[in-house]
């Protein structure tokens, strides 16, 4: 359980310190160093792959997949791809943008290790059509490293080339799950693909591709700069390194705040989001989003981390933490999951095509205070049957927000039905 | 148009970024059926494939919309600090639902599922520009700053 004492970041290290339209301030804080280290020293690229298995790094776009494993469950081939997440939409989170924004030579520098890790040449960006500034701040950075040589052919003056192109979505909150995505990159509609075979061995245009999260690519440069041992300072055990948070909601100082993996829900809503505001009680918590899951005030001491949270039947997911003060209503707070989950079902599989519709209405007469008897088990139903006949997380994580809202806040539905 | 299509090599990985240019030169905000006939040519492909894409993504549209376009955010965050109540303030002004566009032909109103911007909730975009910590004033203020002005 990590201490008290607040560390430096290490993903927002460089937010708001330097201009993110500087390619030399960005060089004088230490970008392309970790590049051009594994290239002057010739670190092998099974080597660069064992360092980020080594330090435990785990995905941030929200399932915890652990990266040095993905990366070497991708196929060789002649042409392989590094695709970045950054189709940031999960409500309640921005972490993405404000990395895409504030340090985008990170994020070149995290893509350009792991495509030389698993021998990629060519990577994307996927960046939501909605963040018009991430998309012309990347593009800028992407110009400038290509007119210095950091990117393009024989970067450094080695055998490695590699270059990126920015794909801009166009309004789709399903195409931040990975198949999806490829599909919406190859200008189709952005339906999930049946799995497996898995993005490593068939992905973009049917080539082995990684999917990586902005954050997580973010956390590659100085890993590989400073080591394992550096990085397992930070953190937990199985959840090393730190998660950069949203803190919204009834708190003083809403905002984002680069944590310690393994500190408690307490300490994130006191430390760094000033406490809850007006001298109101704390009454839960929706965390990771709108597939997340509520919490109630005992979960406050629980360590917050990929592992901690599962204990509570809870995710970390995207890291954005919702807080309700006692006046909050549970019964709104899950109408409005519904309603956005009923919007962003894509329709390709009918679990989750009918579900969300039929969760959707049923939550919204018992909002209306004319939920029917057994209502909440009807839905309970529905979401049960999603979780486990729909093809992709989309429809599969519904479950979630509609459990723990019945576990912890029962009586606040059943009030409303007659 | 011709002009617009030779920006990107004819294959179908561009077919979202050729989408997004032709509608946004087209001054109602939408695509027209003659330019989803074009991009079928250009990369040719099936007309079939131009409208499956087009009809997916919420910021295509195939209806001519308004001059600019309101993304009002719909999120938990926003909803939690008073969006619902906003939402209605702003419908009742421009006098629109949502989904619909104003007399005048200047605004449409859409709402989104989250905008991202939640550090300032409740918040929505006019075009590409991001308006947050709204209020009443606020959002009348912002939309009479953009109104008659181009897109």
């Amino acid at each position: 359980m990590p201490s008290n004492e607040m560390k430096p970041p290490i993903v927002l290290q460089n937010n708001g310190v330097i201009n993110p339209y500087s390619f030399s301030q960005a060089v004088a804080v230490g970008a392309y160093s970790a590049m051009a280290k594994i290239v002057e020293e010739g670190i092998p690229t099974q080597d660069v792959i064992d360092t980020v298995k080594a330090s435990g790094l785990r995905g941030r776009g929200g399932a915890g997949f652990p990266t040095g494993l993905k990366w070497s469950f991708t196929a060789k081939d002649e042409q392989v791809y590094i695709i970045c997440n950054a189709d940031e939409g999960e409500p309640g989170t921005f972490k993405d943008r404000m990395i895409l924004e504030g340090d985008p030579h990170r994020l070149i520098e995290g893509m350009m290790i792991a495509g030389y890790a698993v021998g990629a040449t060519k990577g994307y960006i996927y960046i939501r059509g909605e963040y018009g500034l991430s998309i012309e701040r990347m593009q800028y950075a992407i110009d400038k490293a290509r007119a210095h040589g950091v990117l393009g052919d024989r970067i450094f003056e080695s055998d490695f080339s590699f270059d990126i192109e920015i794909k801009k979505g166009a309004g789709a909150y399903v195409c931040g799950e990975e198949t999806s995505l490829i599909e919406s990159i190859e200008g189709k509609r952005g339906y999930p693909r049946l799995k497996p075979p898995y993005p490593g061995a068939v992905g973009l245009w049917s080539k082995p591709t990684v999917v990586n999260n902005v954050e997580t690519l973010a956390n590659v440069p100085p890993i590989l700069l400073n080591g394992v041992d550096w990085f397992r300072s930070y953190g937990t055990e199985k959840c090393p390194g730190t998660k950069v948070y949203s803190i919204l909601g009834h708190v003083k100082k809403p905002g984002l705040a680069e944590a310690e993996m393994g500190i408690s829900l307490k300490q994130i809503i006191d430390q760094y989001g000033g406490g809850i505001e007006n001298d109101k009680k704390f009454k839960g918590a929706l965390v990771g989003g709108a597939a997340g899951a509520f919490v109630c005030p005992d979960c406050l001491d629980k360590p917050m981390d990929f592992d901690g949270l599962q204990e509570l039947s809870a995710v970390l997911g995207s890291g954005a933490i919702l807080v309700f003060n006692e006046d909050a209503s549970i019964v709104e707070m899950l109408d409005g999951i519904l309603a956005f989950f009923k919007h962003e079902s894509c329709g390709q599989c009918a679990p989750c095509r009918g579900g969300t519709l039929a969760l959707k209405s049923i939550m919204g007469r018992i909002r209306k205070g004319n939920g029917q008897p057994g209502d909440l088990d009807r839905m309970v139903e529905v979401a049960t049957t999603m979780q486990a006949m729909s093809l992709c997380p989309l429809g599969q994580s519904v479950m979630l927000p509609i459990t723990s809202a019945l576990r912890h806040f029962r009586g606040e539905f059943e009030a409303l039905i007659k | 148009m011709k002009e617009l299509l030779e920006r990107y090599p004819a294959t179908t990985e561009y077919m979202l970024d050729i989408l997004h240019d032709i509608q946004d030169a087209e001054p109602k905000n939408y695509l027209k059926p003659e330019a989803l006939h074009a991009v079928a040519e250009y990369l040719s492909v099936p007309l079939s494939d131009v409208v499956s894409t087009a009809t997916f993504y919420t910021m295509y549209s195939l209806k001519p919309r308004g001059k600019h376009i309101i993304r009002f955010c719909e999120s938990p965050p926003c909803q939690l600090v008073g969006a619902e109540s906003l939402l209605m303030i702003l419908s009742e002004y421009l006098n629109v639902e949502v989904g619909e566009t104003t007399e005048d032909g200047e605004f449409t109103l859409e709402t989104a599922s989250c905008l991202g911007v939640c550090g300032v909730a409740p918040a929505m975009m006019i075009d590409m520009e991001v308006h947050g910590n709204l209020t009443r004033e606020r959002i009348i203020d912002a939309i009479e700053a953009v109104r008659g002005s181009d897109a």
